[in-house]
């Protein structure tokens, strides 16, 4: 039968609406249900990252996502394939960030029959993306992906999965591209309500103890600028959650740091006395918060965000903003801007905070604190990604960062073996970019099997282990609140990175010495080629200071 | 605990009964009922659902049942503006002597036969969670052999609309 010229199959379609997107890149892994796709693909403009487990596909779009803010897209398989996906899935729906997940089902015929690598993929992650869809037509299939890409990147972000029967790769549509959106139950809220912004001025205005609670939202909405603005015009301290790290200058003399569990003293003590908390593209996680009844006990709270159902969510708030966090903080500068603030008083008890309460930890042997530090010394503009653990909180704590979308983390979710494909996915999206995966032994291990996809498609990231022989934060634990019982924490020996790397074709490097630190960062960076640095630490340094689980954030331990 | 009748216009798509569902047992909201059934929107279905739980709750069933692409629109009605209704069907044990009995606590609640056996009649009642309590609770001395009742489904009384309370539903989305 011959086909009518307009006429192109489902696999066709799908290509060609992804270029409409000005999709430059997919991290995937083919298999039965995709072939079709993949057969598109061969001569396609789209560059295709092949990775060697499906979930290290969603965290390097994740980490593509987060370091150029464009929109992420990973590809699987059904079945396996798909179910691999769902642990980055989770990841960037809990931190928010736009993803297309593209997956292959069983034909149609075959569906609710168990069939041959059959998952029900969007039962599976419906309470894990902002939305998803099964495609039963192929005429719906070019307005569905119009849709799945405007659902992701507007609004809070979030991951929309897209599953497509392999017989609707197949079928033959007469293509048209919509123009168009025509979703009746979504509109993003975008402007910010005027009532209420100044209702927070005159807030801020009568303020003499404030602070600015800064996160995730503001790299979002690309608010940096209008933070720094606000900041300066109050002069207020600002501190930046984990997932809003870069979103302020760490060198800023405003800047009081990172929050929480493992935040620094002055940022606790700070939001703890204040009058009132000017929180912007955060969710109070229990992290930040601690204890939430003596949470900011003296202050009001101001809370601006995009997602409605994050006020009053956790906390009780005093005035609630909805909507976009550069509009919204454009707005209030306006109506502050007249202020004369008054906090000089306030910021020198923060700066006596600060040099009681400073960041540190003693340089005998080879720290794992100093290797973070040598890090931002000797490339302080690079893209930092980090595993999940204690290499991710000494990562935050000693990696000052200057610049939204360079610090690239696992926050909500707290997944083990992110960092490397997020490295990954960042390296693909910002080629120009130094690239650093500040990991541990443990987490690194679960991804490890990607350094086949750095060395096939030559993408040079380095990979810095904080290699203490134990899953670090867990030990830390056991050691705190479980009388040193070291329960299935210890990994010591269990592999020689060095010939890991080597063995993939990749650079490895081991550093034992302080003094070699540097030099060898160097070297690694100078290889341009994909590199492990295996740094012998510490090995039962504690990250520190650390709130305990559920206590209030300035009942703070020492662990120096 | 204080309880709320939702009504949420939706989606008439497959999944979207499975999304609400899972959003409440994920959440940890409790549903008292749920009814679902098209509207006079072939593309639109209406589910009312009753839920149970303080005002913090309460907002946040709304705003996170708001956050499902499929949910068009969330009204609540109160008992004041608005008119519900539950069916119940029960079928009752009955002999030639309880038959006549079982028939007079159908006429007080206005309630309906629809169903005769030798050994047993089908009740039909309509009306509020009270009354079908009520002619259940009478009705089992003769013995219930089993019952099935709706969820509670509920309108705006008058001529408002659920859509009228909402502005922005009927706004067209910005395009990207």
């Amino acid at each position: 039968m011959k086909r009518p010229m307009a006429e192109i199959t489902g696999a066709e379609a799908l290509i060609e609406s992804l270029e409409n997107e000005n999709v430059e890149v997919i991290f995937g892994y083919p298999g039965g249900s995709v072939l079709p796709i993949y057969d598109e693909l061969y001569d396609a403009d789209i560059r295709h990252v092949l990775v060697r487990h499906e979930q290290a596909a969603a965290h390097a779009a994740d980490g593509y996502a987060q370091a150029t803010g464009r929109t992420g897209v990973c590809i699987a398989t059904s079945g396996p394939g798909a179910t691999n996906l769902v642990t980055g899935i989770a990841t960037a729906y809990m931190d928010s960030v736009p993803l297309v997940a593209i997956t292959g089902q069983v034909p149609r015929p075959l569906i609710g029959g168990d069939a041959f690598q059959e998952a029900d993929i969007t039962g599976i992650t419906l309470p894990i993306t902002k939305h998803n869809y099964l495609v039963k037509d192929v005429e719906d299939l070019p307005r569905i992906i119009k849709e799945a890409f405007y659902i992701a990147s507007t609004g809070r972000p979030g991951p929309v999965l897209i599953d497509i029967p392999k017989d609707v790769t197949t079928d033959t549509l007469d293509f048209t591209y919509p123009q168009k959106i025509n979703l009746r139950g979504y509109i993003p809220p975008k402007s910010a309500d005027v009532k209420h912004l100044r209702e927070a001025a005159q807030l801020i205005l009568k303020s003499e103890r404030p602070v600015i609670y800064a996160g995730g939202g503001i790299i979002i909405s690309d608010a940096a600028g209008e933070l720094l603005s606000l900041a300066e015009t109050i002069m207020a301290p600002v501190t930046t959650t984990l997932m809003g790290k870069g979103a302020f200058p760490d060198n800023h003399p405003l800047s009081i740091g990172m929050p929480g569990m493992h935040g620094t003293k002055y940022a606790n003590y700070a939001i703890q006395e204040s009058d009132i908390v000017i929180a912007v593209g955060v969710r109070f996680d229990d992290r930040v918060t601690g204890k939430l009844e003596s949470f900011a006990p003296n202050a009001k709270i101001i809370h601006i965000d995009i997602d409605p159902a994050e006020i009053r969510k956790n906390i009780r708030v005093d005035v609630s903003i909805v909507g976009d966090a550069k509009t919204a903080l454009l707005r209030l500068i306006g109506l502050v801007k007249e202020s004369q603030p008054r906090t000089d008083p306030w910021l020198d008890r923060i700066n006596k905070w600060k040099q009681e309460f400073p960041l540190q930890y003693k340089k005998d042997g080879l720290k794992p604190q100093y290797v973070v530090e040598s890090i931002c010394e000797l490339y302080p503009d690079a893209i930092i990604t980090t595993e999940v653990g204690q290499n991710q909180m000494w990562a935050a704590q000693y990696f000052r960062c200057t610049r939204p979308r360079t610090f690239i983390s696992s926050g909500g979710l707290g997944t083990m073996g992110y960092g490397f494909p997020a490295a990954i996915g960042a390296k693909v999206g910002v080629p120009d970019a130094t690239v650093i995966d500040i990991a541990g032994d443990g987490s690194f291990q679960m991804n490890s099997q990607e350094l086949a996809t750095t060395v096939q498609n030559n993408v040079p990231v380095v990979v810095a282990i904080l290699n203490n022989g134990y899953l670090g934060m867990v030990r830390q634990w056991q050691e705190l609140f479980f009388e040193q019982r070291y329960s299935a924490t210890i990994i010591e020996d269990s592999v020689d990175f060095v010939k890991l790397a080597e063995a993939y074709g990749a650079l490895g490097l081991r550093v034992e010495r302080p003094e070699d630190v540097k030099p060898t960062l160097k070297e690694a960076v100078g290889s341009c080629k994909p590199c492990i640095i295996d740094f012998i630490v510490e090995r039962t340094e504690n990250v520190s200071p650390m709130v305990p689980a559920g206590a209030a954030i300035n009942e703070i331990l020492n662990l120096e | 605990m204080k309880k709320h009748t939702l009504s949420v216009l939706v989606e008439n798509k497959p999944g979207v009964l499975a999304r609400i569902s899972g959003l409440f047992s994920r959440r940890g909201f409790n549903i008292e009922s749920l009814a679902v059934g098209v509207t006079e929107e072939t593309s639109i279905s209406r589910i009312t659902i009753v839920v149970s739980g303080d005002d913090a709750v309460l907002e946040q069933v709304k705003k996170q049942l708001n956050k499902l692409i499929d949910v068009i629109h969330i009204a609540e009605l109160s008992p004041y503006d608005s008119v519900s209704r539950e069916l119940a069907l029960i079928k009752v044990e009955v002999d030639t002597t309880t038959r006549s009995m079982v028939m007079q606590i159908v006429d007080v609640f206005r309630a309906r036969i629809i169903d005769v056996a030798t050994d047993s009649l089908i009740v039909e009642v309509t009306g509020s969670k009270g009354k079908i309590a009520s002619i259940q609770r009478l009705l089992s001395q003769f013995g219930i052999k089993e019952m099935v009742r709706t969820g509670k489904v509920a309108l705006h009384r008058m001529s408002k609309t659920a859509a009228d309370t909402i502005p922005e539903k009927l706004q067209k989305p910005e395009e990207e």
